[in-house]
């Protein structure tokens, strides 16, 4: 594999001059501060994690590197060219894959080659060569006379990298490649970038999933536009050692046994891993408390190697508490009917595709449900079926008790929804939203302003009342998304991708508020793409291709996956694990 | 908890309301769409847009210079519709002023003018026309007719035999003034695109945000939905469409002969109508900027077919049909009536339950496609 063109690993010399280097970056958008003072430097024939969750400033900084944008202040350099003044010379030297990356939908896979060669300067007779090595690497071949706009999600990503490497770029910029793809194509695209890097390109891979930074070769870590860590992920996680613990097999007490812990003082950081809870010591803390925790729960502790995300949550001085003010002061719940949310042959046809095939299952009361796909897996098709936002086209689904066709207004008062994007009226004040979700929920009078009340001290709104929800910090706004959820205090919760682009504190708050709830007797059903989330569940749905390929405990799940290579593999190997399974019946049938 | 009855409730429909009176008014977007085009088109037709010919230049080439022809254009100069009277004296220049289009209309009088008129003859004026500016050129025409009549009626008052000359009375306006058939029409035309845009938007914009999905999911009835998006539009276009009527009564001078009571009715009618066709855009639009311009594409159609810039009675008959389905149509009959003719309650309410008709149509299809939502 040649694509990146003349410098390979033989020719360079022992010290090569630095792919890119940044140059206390600051980028001012109005009142916002995107970069503040980045200074780093990023190296050929490496892989560079951007890691950050959303508004970290990961774009802006990609976007000054390829030359889009200029820096208020600061300067950086690619490949030798300043991006300001060889602005022009940028161009050519770099390779820029925004997140939805330009591709026309409406012409072919080589057609949009063809059309980026061009646009590119490349004589498009010329280059057949290049077209079949680039086909070639990225397993497109098979599907040069597809529409681009008939592809899926990773095989977009792919043809978009194949544009991106036209001009063979010695720095290749990728804007958080892994959104939207599922973990089989996800692999594919990281042996690629190893073999663009194998072979001298310096490569950036922006992320938010913290999980991914662990197979760069170093890392940017960017929070609020500031540079927290520069270097190798394993540096950061060694700052780590003999902090992380889990305590094994807690089954049904985990939450309780998480909220216990997350209360010690010498616990920075805790969450749910399948049946156990991992924790994470303060620094310098002794590990005596923990030991004393799980005595006394008669589990076992074992030390276990620090994540990334451990790191990172450490830096930004550890996780919030484990105690939910919310749960506090909720009632218990008491449902009437056995299952809280129950499908029976679940189908649903648009036209003559079915996005979702015969899905039935039960779930109990207080339980935390996932459901986890791909995209286009038939997961928010399902979802929205539940939820009463689509009516089946086949089959019955009931929320507490209430079939949804029949006895919707019903039915819909005992369900909670909290959507993707938090839904908020952004032309309306903080207040205005909770009296909003109170009044339209039918509350009124006392029990309308008692409630307003309660979500405000409880979520610490106070402060925030007459701002728009788009001026609150990320945290404020998820709790004001998940008040106006909750207001008419419903025994059933869905939640839509509740934390996708969240940063890991907010997420942890999320999750600590979800666990209470869950204690308190109010079921819980989640969809998510985070693996890691998807621990957090009692019970995980894996849906793929419309139908239902497996139903169970995230551990039961990682164990089926475990083989000879993976001894302890993790939620997204049992993923792929399952999904290639169900491929090989799919095809023996 | 409160028992909640399934159709209607006060309280959800109250927290809808303000929510999107809120939206309206807060979304600088909403307030520009609402607000700035009524005004522009209230200045832009009532000053600017006229089938009235003003403000011209003709060309005059007398080879006569006697006493009628001096009369001619004594009158032409003292024409209101005439800017300037460019006296020449060859036929080059007067080419050259048509040509450049200078002129609008050229008249050349023969010398033998004013001896024809004495013999009591019929003199001839050759009026030569920019045939480029067809329209506002035959309306020239037209007066310099008028112009040609009255001399000869006079020349004809000067000599012994006074012929019987045509007297034209317009009844309702009797003056012809062109403001006083379209700014009542205007009343109609503003309430239409507010209410059209406004309701468009609605839910467009709440299917951007994400909110209408958590709408949905909430136990509030389509019909809730429907009345909590119809009220506010309904009040902003009425409140334009009062406006527009003080506007025309007041500066405007225009005379009101007909029933307010009548009229305030079948304004709101209207717009109910106009909301329902919005609600039905926005219902099958993804986004706000493809329900702005599918409001356009059912609003500028309609506003064409409805008779105010053209008669329906001109339009072939299948399109004279479809304008009976259009509420614009109904609305400007009664509201021109109403100003200028002093319509009758009988006449008001014929052309009123059509409107009432279109009104139950558009808003029952409005509630099935926002139902269709939850296909």
């Amino acid at each position: 594999m040649s694509v990146a063109g003349q410098t390979s690993p033989s020719t360079m010399t022992a010290t090569p001059a630095p792919a890119v280097v940044i140059d206390g970056l600051h980028k001012q958008f109005g009142a916002l501060t995107a970069l503040r003072a980045v200074s780093a430097t990023i190296h050929t024939g490496r892989l560079t994690g951007l890691v950050g969750p959303d508004g970290a400033g990961k774009t802006t900084l990609l976007r000054i590197l390829a030359g889009l944008l200029t820096p208020s202040t600061g300067r950086a350099s690619v490949a030798g060219l300043d991006v300001v003044v060889d602005n022009d010379a940028i161009h050519h030297a770099t390779g820029y894959m925004p997140q939805r990356f330009g591709l026309y939908e409406d012409l072919s896979v080589l057609e949009n080659m063809r059309l980026y060669a061009r646009l590119r300067g490349l004589d498009t007779t010329r280059n057949a060569d290049l077209f079949a090595e680039l086909l070639e690497f990225t397993r497109l071949a098979p599907f040069t006379a597809r529409l681009a706009g008939k592809l899926s999600g990773g095989m977009k990503q792919k043809l978009g990298l194949a544009c991106a490497l036209m001009a063979r770029p010695k720095v290749l910029l990728l804007d958080e490649p892994g959104v939207g793809v599922d973990p089989v194509s996800r692999q594919d695209l990281w042996r690629m970038v190893q073999a663009l890097t194998d072979d001298g390109m310096a490569v950036v891979w922006s992320t938010a999933y913290l999980d991914e930074a662990e197979r760069c070769d170093s890392v940017l870590l960017l929070h609020e536009g500031r540079l927290l860590f520069d270097g190798p992920p394993q540096r950061l996680t060694a700052q780590l050692r003999e902090r992380s613990f889990r305590l094994e097999n807690v089954g049904a007490g985990r939450r309780a046994l998480l909220t216990a812990a997350l209360d010690l003082d010498s616990v920075s950081d805790g969450v749910i891993q399948g049946a156990g809870v991992r924790v994470v010591l303060r620094a310098g803390a002794a590990s005596n408390d923990i030991r004393a925790l799980a005595a006394q729960a008669r589990v076992e502790l074992a030390a276990v190697p620090a994540r990334f995300e451990d790191a990172f949550i450490d830096l930004l001085g550890g996780g919030p508490g484990g105690t939910s003010a919310l749960a506090e002061r909720l009632p218990p719940v008491e449902l009437d009917s056995p299952s809280a949310v129950s499908c029976r042959d679940l189908t649903k046809r648009f036209g003559d595709f079915t996005a979702t095939d015969r899905v039935s299952f039960e779930v109990r009361q207080g339980e935390i449900f996932g459901l986890l796909g791909p995209n286009g897996a038939g997961k928010s098709t399902t979802f929205k079926m539940l939820c009463g936002l689509l009516k089946p086209s086949s089959g019955q689904a009931q929320v507490a008790g209430h079939d949804l066709r029949h006895a919707t207004g019903a039915a819909k008062s005992r369900l909670g929804y909290m959507a993707q994007k938090f839904s908020l009226y952004g032309l309306l004040s903080v207040r205005q939203n909770l009296e909003f979700a109170a009044g339209v929920y039918g509350l009124d009078g006392a029990t309308r302003r008692g409630r307003i009340e309660d979500m405000i001290d409880t979520f610490d709104l106070g402060p925030w009342l007459a701002a728009a929800p788009d001026a609150l910090p990320l945290g404020h706004k998820q709790r004001l998304a998940l008040a106006c959820a909750l207001m008419h205090r419903p025994p059933v919760l869905f939640l839509d991708e509740p934390t996708s682009g969240v940063d890991p504190i907010t997420r942890r708050e999320f999750w600590t508020h979800i666990n209470g709830l869950s204690r308190r007797g109010v079921t819980i059903m989640v969809t998510t793409h985070f693996m890691d989330e998807a621990e957090y569940c009692d019970r995980v749905a894996m849906l793929y291709r419309a139908r239902l390929i497996a139903l169970d405990t995230p551990d039961q799940l990682k164990r089926r996956a475990i083989d000879s290579a993976r001894p302890d593999p993790t939620m997204e190997d049992a993923f792929i694990h399952l999904v290639e399974a169900a491929d090989l019946q799919l095809a023996a049938a | 908890m409160r028992r909640l009855p399934s159709s209607l409730s006060f309280t959800r429909l109250h927290a809808q309301f303000i929510k999107e009176v809120l939206s309206i008014l807060r979304d600088p977007r909403s307030r520009m769409i609402v607000f700035a085009p009524p005004l522009l088109q209230l200045v832009v037709f009532a000053f600017a847009a006229t089938l009235e010919v003003r403000n011209v230049d003709v060309a005059v080439y007398d080879q006569d210079a006697g006493r009628w022809s001096h009369e001619l254009v004594q009158r032409l100069h003292s024409a209101r519709f005439i800017a300037q009277v460019r006296v020449v004296d060859n036929p080059a220049q007067v080419r050259d002023l048509l040509d450049r289009g200078k002129v609008i209309a050229a008249l050349a009088i023969p010398a033998d003018f004013s001896r024809t008129i004495a013999a009591g003859g019929t003199a001839h004026v050759q009026v030569l026309v920019d045939g480029r500016r067809s329209n506002s050129g035959q309306i020239t025409v037209g007066y310099l007719a008028s112009i040609a009549a009255e001399l000869g009626a006079q020349a004809d008052t000067d000599g012994a035999a006074a012929s019987p000359a045509v007297v034209v009375r317009h009844w309702f306006n009797p003056n012809l003034t062109y403001r006083w058939f379209i700014v009542p029409g205007l009343t109609g035309i503003l309430a239409l695109f507010s209410a059209l845009l406004i309701t468009s938007l609605s839910i467009a914009r709440e299917r951007e945000l994400g909110t209408f999905d958590q709408l949905l999911v909430s136990p509030t009835s389509t019909l809730e939905i429907i009345v909590s998006k119809s009220l506010p539009a309904l009040a902003i276009g009425t409140l334009l469409g009062l406006l527009m009527v003080a506007a025309a009564t007041g500066p405007f001078g225009i005379p009101f002969s007909g029933s307010f009571v009548l009229l305030l009715a079948s304004l709101v009618l209207f717009i109910l109508s106009a909301v329902g066709i919005g609600l039905m855009i926005s219902a099958v639009s993804m986004t706000q900027q493809q329900a702005i311009l599918g409001a356009f594409a059912i609003g500028v159609p309609a506003v064409l077919m409805s008779g105010f810039a053209t008669p329906v009675e001109n339009m072939p008959l299948a399109l004279q049909w479809a304008a009976q389905a259009i509420p614009l149509t109904h609305f400007l009959i009664i509201v021109e009536g109403s100003f200028l003719k002093a319509m009758s309650a009988g006449d008001v309410l014929g052309n009123l339950w059509p409107l009432a008709l279109i009104a139950i149509a558009t808003l029952s299809m409005a509630a099935m496609f926002v139902r269709g939502r939850l296909q």
